[in-house]
């Protein structure tokens, strides 16, 4: 393989991102910061935590999409963040099954 | 012709070696990836615990993670996430004209860049320290908390000097790796047909902004409106 095939194999192999994304993705993940800090201003009650999180998950998401490319990579990638995330879900909710569900039984087993 | 200039034709306008596993440049440059990625995700765990131990002690005190949050100085806080959003893009164009071009003072140029977002991330951060220490609302025995619950309160500074002290660990270590890099690319050791390093120092760049995109609300907007 000479010098110049190798060149094009891989610039073909790998999506080059146009610069206007990346300034684009730049100037939403401002305006969501810009957001998330407003928002928590404002007295939503028990949804102030779920509007911070989804916004928070939106710009992670960008991050990951543009950013890292996942967007553009073979899907073995996304596959593997998907399941990591998998993971951190099961450690969070179980745990938490735990705490939440203390105090449920004791009448009931005395 | 210089010897910088012999340097970089031999290292830089080469394609690099392919190890003898790999079929190919472009597969090695795959499997460069994605062990990068599992190493990632080996990341996102070990944060991961430290979110784990905040969901527990969030839902058990939200009163008192919501006044001690509030003791956070949160224009610090966002401008600090603003400049950090501005290291990735900074870290993205540094990948981007790699791919591109054989421009090594761009490139460098955009790594250190790179390098003084990080480092007045860093400062902010400090500054951030320093004020809680003046407060004495650092975990210890000279902790001392005005409001209620201090030591539930205790617990939240506790998180919030873990977490963060964790995240500006990664930081630093960032910023060691990218002067390397911004050294490498001075050399003419990075361009369309190699660039590998650049590439996985930035998906490490980006994981750690994604830790800080969750820290933020997390620890600065508890409970802001009351």
């Amino acid at each position: 393989m000479t010098r110049d095939d190798h060149a094009a194999a891989s610039t073909a192999h790998d999506h080059v991102v146009p610069l206007s994304v990346y300034f684009g993705i730049f100037a939403t993940l401002l305006v969501l910061t810009g957001v998330t800090t407003a928002v928590a201003f404002v007295d939503l009650g028990r949804m102030n935590v779920f509007v911070a999180l989804t916004i928070a998950v939106v710009k992670a998401s960008l991050v990951l999409l543009y950013f890292m490319h996942l967007r553009y990579t073979a899907r073995l990638t996304p596959l593997m963040v998907a399941i990591a995330f998998f993971w951190l879900a099961i450690m969070i909710v179980l745990t938490m099954a735990d705490f939440v569900s203390r105090g449920w039984f004791t009448g009931l087993l005395g | 012709m210089s010897e910088r200039a012999t340097a970089t034709a031999r290292r830089g306008s080469l394609p690099p070696a392919t190890a003898h596993q790999f079929d190919d440049a472009i597969q090695q440059h795959e499997a460069s990836g994605l062990g990068m990625w599992v190493f990632l995700l080996t990341e996102i765990l070990f944060f991961g615990g430290l979110f784990t131990i905040y969901t527990v002690y969030r839902s058990l005190y939200p009163e008192a993670f919501g006044h001690a949050s509030s003791t956070l100085d949160i224009q610090l806080g966002t401008i600090n996430t603003a400049v950090l959003i501005g290291s990735s893009l900074t870290m993205a164009l540094a990948v981007h004209t790699a791919q591109v071009s054989r421009n090594g003072r761009l490139v460098a140029l955009f790594l250190f860049a790179t390098i003084a977002l990080g480092t007045v991330f860093l400062g902010i951060k400090a500054i951030e320290y320093a004020q809680k220490f003046h407060e004495h609302h650092v975990p210890g025995p000279y902790f001392h908390y005005e409001g209620a619950d201090p030591q539930q309160s205790q617990l939240f500074f506790c998180l919030y000097f873990c977490m963060t002290g964790l995240h500006a660990l990664h930081m630093v270590i960032g910023v060691c790796v990218l002067a390397v890099l911004g050294v490498m690319a001075l050399r003419g050791r990075f361009g369309p047909d190699y660039y590998t390093p650049v590439e996985l120092t930035g998906l490490y760049w980006h994981f750690v902004d994604i830790v800080w995109i969750f820290l933020f609300p997390l620890l600065y907007l508890v409970e802001r409106h009351t």
